[in-house]
């Protein structure tokens, strides 16, 4: 059962969705929480302690100048810039380089080899027996976040209940994220904005034929517009969080609602069971 | 002419809400930009008018002439990107979200049965405020590429023939491509923050890429007074930096009820308005914008 | 020598064109005779990225040793760097021919 939480715009309160919602779970059952935000990952910041670290690579060309003939044929075929034929040298620039391999198999004389570099990492802890917390976390200055998405849900992938923590917007990481998933859940909030982001979500888990539910957060009981989103495209409200500075502050310092209020661990347990039910019933 | 970008690390911080106040307090026009491209809102809090569109032609996506496919399978072997499968019918197909159109698959087919072409991914649109011109973007739902969207975005404001002493972009959340593609070519980055452990966090990488393009940078730390100890952390962070605080927004009800209207809150006379106003004076006087 | 200028057309009266790898063409001069040996449409205009790269790749292999143009992004000024190719800003030029002279009298700022 994989649940993944996302929202179109920032800020709504996914990663508060995503750990309180893992948390409430792993008080019954096993549970693995993954940060897919892999930008900018949060989710690890509400589980301090002891974790393991691995770095994710991506492969990208070197090339052999005692086999090279600067014949040109890779960089022809190269649709990205990331390896160019110069006078007396074949340049690489790393950070172009999606690791498509053709550049090698372009190559007439055998003279391109892969290696790999480092664009992230994947950061693993225990904080309880039934909680395992990855996050996927891509190096500052680089951009291929879908690759260590992508990373991170192979390090956390398992038979039993996973919450994948998702980005905002709706682009190639949100794609790389969502892929897979048995339920979405969106986090949304009664603005304009907050609205506009949430149809273009919710689209985007309907074209990728993910069965979706809404959680309106900070709700001031004012929620006409967001409500009638909802019906149109009869995708069920499962839970509303309302407006109220004391849960903004819980959160804001690092603790875990459930944890401190257990109507909220009630809450999110319900939150779960009505996901899976979404899903189709399968746990 | 300046080019400043509103940037945040986090989503949700107010980025859109200090961009548009910026453009309403400027008492010149300014040349507006929405960067967010996947979450675009500015035009939701601006008057728009005369709104019009070219479509964008996105990422490169691969094709099977299935006259020509004999079924062997290589282009799938040889795709990185899981992009082509065959279907239960036996046919070979692109899956146009996963192509990233590098073209191996066009090098493996013997058979030249694969061709590259562009695929239309959104929208690049050029709307009329009343604070200036406001270039825009919608990608379509399930198109990558949005780093190159905002290039895009970007490319047709520099464009605009009009004199103006500004370029504003309201720049998207997170570090990856489409913030490098805000941020580059950019004087200033005003980042917006809010008190709380993940906003602080999101943050120090955003300043970590801003250093790396060299551009002078501003903090506003909006809704200050919510978590008083996580605003300290983040004045102390600012000091450490040497990033110079422009604005301290008091976290404001009123700026959630014109965020509902959906309104800026330029126009209404309250704390948050104030601070913001502030905000803008004093990056316009660091900058040498004319106000 | 061959010095190849950045230009919006095709000829020497054209607008000599700011943006280095997505400029519609390349003019070609023969710095010794002062004539223009070839115009280049730019295939690259349009590609997602890496477009830098991809047309200091193309200039080395039509042998160019001079570039004149606006602005050269990060990618494009690693490769004329690694190619030893010098670039110079047009700076107030307007047209191509205007830019090779200037280039010709000694006024331009090297950029890369």
């Amino acid at each position: 059962m994989n649940i993944v939480i996302a929202s179109g715009k920032g800020g709504t309160g996914k990663t508060m969705v995503s750990v309180n919602l893992a948390w409430s779970i792993s008080q019954s059952h096993n549970v693995h929480l993954i940060d897919c935000d892999a930008e900018e990952p949060n989710v690890h910041l509400f589980f301090p302690g002891e974790r393991s670290e691995q770095p994710v690579t991506a492969e990208v060309p070197e090339v052999d100048s005692e086999k090279c003939t600067l014949c040109g044929a890779c960089g022809e075929f190269c649709r990205f810039g990331a390896i160019s034929v110069l006078t007396k040298s074949v340049m690489i620039q790393p950070h172009l380089c999606h690791s498509c391999g053709g550049c090698q198999l372009a190559c007439p004389v055998d003279a391109i080899t892969e290696v790999p570099r480092k664009i992230g990492m994947i950061r693993q802890s225990s904080p309880s027996p039934s909680l395992t917390v990855i996050s996927g976390i891509l190096d500052e200055g680089e951009i291929a976040a879908p690759e260590v998405i992508k990373t991170a849900k192979k390090a956390g992938e398992w038979d039993g209940i996973s919450v994948w923590d998702g980005p905002p917007g709706t682009a190639c990481p949100v794609i790389e994220t969502m892929d897979g998933a048995d339920v979405c859940i969106l986090v949304t909030e009664s603005t304009p904005s907050g609205l506009a982001d949430l149809k273009r979500a919710a689209s985007l888990a309907k074209t990728l034929g993910i069965p979706r539910g809404i959680v309106i957060n900070r709700s001031d009981g004012e929620d006409g517009p967001t409500l009638a989103f909802c019906k149109e495209e009869n995708i069920p409200v499962i839970m509303m969080i309302p407006f109220d500075r004391e849960i903004a502050a819980i959160h804001n310092r690092g603790a875990i609602l459930s944890a401190e209020k257990k109507e909220w661990k009630e809450k999110f347990i319900q939150l779960y069971e009505d996901a899976i039910a979404i899903a189709g019933g399968n746990a | 002419m300046k080019t400043v970008a509103v940037m945040s690390g986090k989503g949700g911080t107010g980025k859109t809400m200090v961009a548009a106040g910026f453009a309403v307090f400027s008492q010149q026009r300014l040349l507006l930009a929405d960067c967010d491209v996947d979450a675009a809102n500015l035009s939701l809090l601006l008057k728009t008018s005369d709104t019009a569109c070219r479509p964008f032609m996105g990422l490169d996506c691969a094709s099977i002439d299935q006259s020509r496919c004999v079924g062997c399978g290589l282009c799938e072997a040889y795709c990185r990107f899981s992009a082509i499968d065959q279907g239960d019918d036996g046919v070979f197909q692109v899956n146009p979200l996963k192509c990233e159109g590098c073209a191996v698959c066009t090098l493996v087919c013997g058979e030249e049965a694969i061709t590259i072409s562009k695929r239309q991914s959104g929208e690049v649109c050029h709307s009329e405020t009343p604070q200036g011109p406001l270039y825009h973007a919608e990608l379509f739902s399930g198109s990558g590429t949005s780093g190159m969207l905002v290039f895009e975005v970007k490319k047709d404001a520099l464009e605009n023939k009009e004199k103006l002493p500004a370029f504003l972009i309201d720049g998207p959340p997170g570090i990856g491509c489409p913030v490098i593609s805000a941020i580059s070519g950019a004087d200033a980055v005003v980042m917006v923050t809010e008190p709380g452990i993940s906003a602080l966090h999101d943050l120090q990488r955003l300043v970590t890429i801003c250093r790396q393009f060299g551009v002078d940078m501003f903090l506003v730390l909006n809704k200050a007074d919510l978590d008083k100890e996580r605003a300290e952390d983040v004045k102390r962070y600012c000091a450490q930096e040497k990033i110079q605080m422009i604005g301290t927004i008091p976290f404001d009800p009123a700026v959630i009820a014109a965020a509902r209207r959906g309104e800026t809150i330029a126009d209404t006379d309250t704390p948050a308005a104030i601070s913001l106003k502030e905000a803008w004076k004093t990056l316009c006087t660091a900058m040498g914008i004319p106000q | 020598m061959k010095v190849c200028i950045t230009s919006k057309g095709d000829l020497p009266e054209s607008a000599a064109e700011n943006r280095f790898g997505r400029t519609p063409f390349f003019v070609i001069y023969d710095d010794e005779t002062g004539k223009v040996i070839e115009t280049i449409n730019n295939a690259s205009v349009n590609d997602a990225s890496g477009v830098g790269p991809k047309v200091v790749q193309m200039l080395v292999s039509k042998g160019v040793n001079v570039v004149i143009t606006g602005q050269v992004g990060g990618n494009a000024n690693q490769g004329l760097l690694t190619a030893g190719i010098p670039a110079y800003a047009f700076g107030e030029a307007e047209t191509v021919a205007e830019a090779y002279a200037a280039y010709k009298a000694g006024t331009l700022t090297r950029i890369v």
